[in-house]
């Protein structure tokens, strides 16, 4: 029988069936970071149990490190308490813990690939939704609850209901300007915010092929804003060829054979799919937020929506309830938006190549007057990379706060956050109501380039315009 | 393990309306620098319901007549967003008992189940209809029915679905699976055995 990959990846994981009719599915990677987890560890102490296969849990820290303070302990003491509870479990336990001291520490999702810990074929959790990156390299990856984190810890298995399965086709070559960022934007403005609600997304097609495994990783990143709650491309050639070498990648000896395995993953010709969804590379704008929720999203050139011109009660409601918040004007252009705050990083953007990528324009700019950047590579090796490359210089030079690796403004659990109503212009990947710290802050979701074009004008603009992308 | 049949939840509502009401929005962020989940119920909805001075903003659940409420009524795609158990933690530590909306986001789903925090999907018609007689009558008692999956309020009787595995888990009293996942560890061995990247 022709399978898609999410089936053989699940069918090979899949332990047994549990009296609810629910799969006890065997995780083969955990993944773990310090808001999340202690009290996991709690109720394993509580019940009296062990770690199942701690050299299959790994550790990071990302939410609540200070991104402009290195040095312990933080300021605040919640963080502090947060950080050395980590310490302490990982090393009562046995697991792997890459601490900021490693120089490998980094927001999860960025340093999971980077190590080579993410693998085609392999299933994935961690208690944090943006888990789905890791299906960029063909694995099943999951976010969990903390008491699925206990589950995972005790047993290396979690109870779970198995998903059905879209594939997203997207055809054709993106424009110039138009990035990956766009293209997870653009399908969540199609499908919408729940669209993706008992689903993981296949994306492929002629983008996802050609696509480096940054821009897979984007994407896969934010399907859990289309409410799928995991999202996959398959492995190929481009999925090797980043593996090759990592520190957790199969040395030479089994490297074939593991190539070998990996690719039988991939999903059959012709299999079944619940759902198949096909998209025009060329018909993707570069796009915005304008609302409250990741798929409340217009091409930079749509004018803001205005409740009075649609008579579905509901869109109505929630454009209204939207825009107020966001103290946007219906009707207008979204470009000339004044920002006050420009964020360069996440589990979304925060790799080489966003760096990379701006860099390339941004040489010569300056930040406009008034706007504070920041700019936050992904993990400390992401930022040894940029620096090695002259990358943070250009940041620096131009205005950008060049900062130590972490979550930092993307859910302001450390120090970076907004500040009353101010409007981000930013490269994460939620827009809720107080998300980046502020509860009335504003947060306006784009491309890292979009976001320096923002930074530099102090405007949301067009960076095609505003760096004569063509 | 000993868990509780959890067969029907009987107790007053409150209304929160909205779609896409995200986990942000139930316990933000901030609130989550801790190492233990209790003390989260004060913090539930805390940016709506209160102001930066710490006074309160007009919400549902700042009204006295809805103090007592037990059953938390919403409207689509509730709990979207960060994955975050501090989300339905926070619910059930103020005294919530149950949700129903008119569809929830799947990891939220997941979460509430496993603490045994019920999950029903109703109609929009419905749950206005529930909530009319609410704000009529914060004292009504409002019966969810996870064996019958129908909610019963003031005579009335409504369809409200519980997802096929959670009811299951919920009234035969298994809706925290470690024990049965424990059970299952030697099947997990084999598993991971012919599993490359396990077995190495």
């Amino acid at each position: 029988m022709r399978k898609s990959l999410f089936e053989k990846v699940w069918d090979a994981h899949a332990v047994r069936t549990l009296a609810n009719g629910q799969t006890q599915l065997l995780v083969g990677t955990h993944l773990i970071h310090e808001v999340t987890s202690p009290q996991a560890f709690g109720m394993l102490r509580d019940l009296g149990l062990q770690v199942a296969m701690p050299h299959r849990t790994f550790a990071t820290v990302d939410h609540i490190v200070p991104t402009d303070q290195f040095a312990e302990p933080y300021r605040d003491p919640l963080a502090q308490a947060m950080m050395e509870e980590l310490r302490k479990n990982c090393a009562s336990t046995g697991i792997t813990f890459f601490d900021r001291a490693s120089g490998k520490q980094g927001i999860v999702h960025i340093v999971g690939p980077e190590q080579g810990i993410t693998q085609p074929g392999t299933t994935i959790a961690c208690g944090d939704s943006h888990t789905s990156t890791h299906g960029a390299f063909g694995a099943i990856a999951f976010g969990v609850g903390t008491t699925q984190i206990r589950d995972v810890l005790a047993t290396q298995t979690m109870a779970l209901g198995k998903l059905k399965v879209r594939r997203i086709e997207v055809s054709g070559k993106l424009l110039p300007g138009v990035y990956a960022k766009d293209v997870i934007l653009h399908i969540i403005r199609t499908l919408g915010v729940n669209g993706g609600t008992g689903f993981a997304y296949e994306y492929a097609g002629e983008l996802f092929d050609r696509f480096t495994m940054e821009e897979r990783m984007t994407v896969c990143n934010m399907s859990i804003e289309g409410g799928a709650r995991a999202g996959y491309v398959n492995p190929d050639e481009t999925t090797f060829a980043y593996l090759q070498g990592r520190p957790y990648s199969p040395k030479a000896a089994q490297w074939d054979a593991a190539v070998a395995n990996w690719q039988s993953f991939a999903s059959d010709p012709g299999c079944h799919y619940d759902d198949v969804v096909k998209i025009a590379a060329a018909d993707i704008a570069p796009t915005v937020t304008w609302g409250i929720n990741p798929g409340q999203a217009i091409a930079i050139n749509e004018s803001i929506p205005d409740a009075a011109k649609t008579n579905v009660v509901d869109e109505k409601a929630s454009i209204e309830e939207a825009l107020a918040y966001m103290k946007l004007t219906p009707g207008a252009p979204i470009k000339g938006t004044k920002i006050d705050v420009a964020f360069l990083g996440s589990c979304t953007n925060g790799r080489l190549s966003d760096f990379q990528e701006v860099a390339r324009f941004l040489k010569g700019r300056k930040v406009a007057g008034g706007v504070k950047a920041i700019a936050v590579p992904g993990s400390q090796i992401v930022a040894l990379q940029c620096i090695a490359q002259g990358i943070d210089k250009v940041f620096s030079e131009a205005g950008f706060e060049w900062r130590e690796a972490g979550c930092s403004m993307c859910l302001a659990m450390n120090p970076d956050k907004l500040i009353g109503d101010q409007l981000c212009a930013s490269s994460s990947n939620r827009n809720f109501k107080g998300r980046q710290g502020s509860p009335t802050g504003r947060t306006i979701l784009m491309s890292p380039l979009m976001v320096a074009a923002a930074a530099v004008t102090g405007s949301i603009a067009d960076a095609r315009e505003v760096f004569a992308v063509n | 393990m000993a868990l509780e049949k959890i067969t029907s939840i009987t107790g007053p509502a409150v209304y929160v309306p909205g779609n896409d009401i995200d986990t942000d929005r139930i316990i933000p962020a901030r609130f989550m620098k801790c190492i233990v989940f209790d003390g989260l119920g004060e913090f539930l909805f805390y940016d709506v319901r209160k102001n930066a001075d710490g006074t309160d903003r007009p919400h549902p659940l700042n009204e006295a007549r809805f103090k007592r409420a037990t059953i938390l009524l919403s409207g689509a795609n509730f709990g979207c967003g960060s994955s975050r158990e501090h989300a339905p933690q926070a619910i059930q530590k103020y005294g919530f008992k149950a949700v129903i909306a008119e569809n929830f986001a799947e990891i939220f789903l997941g979460n509430c189940t496993t603490l045994g925090l019920p999950c029903a999907t109703a109609s929009r018609e419905d749950i206005a209809k529930i909530a009319a007689v609410v704000a009529q009558e914060p004292t009504t008692d409002v019966v969810i029915d996870v064996v019958k999956q129908e909610v019963r309020f003031a005579g009335q009787t409504v369809k409200a679905e519980v997802r096929a595995s959670a009811r299951d888990a919920l009234i035969h009293g298994r809706w925290d699976p470690i024990g049965e996942l424990i059970d299952g560890l030697p099947a997990v061995q084999t598993t991971a055995a012919k599993l490359p990247y396990l077995a190495a």
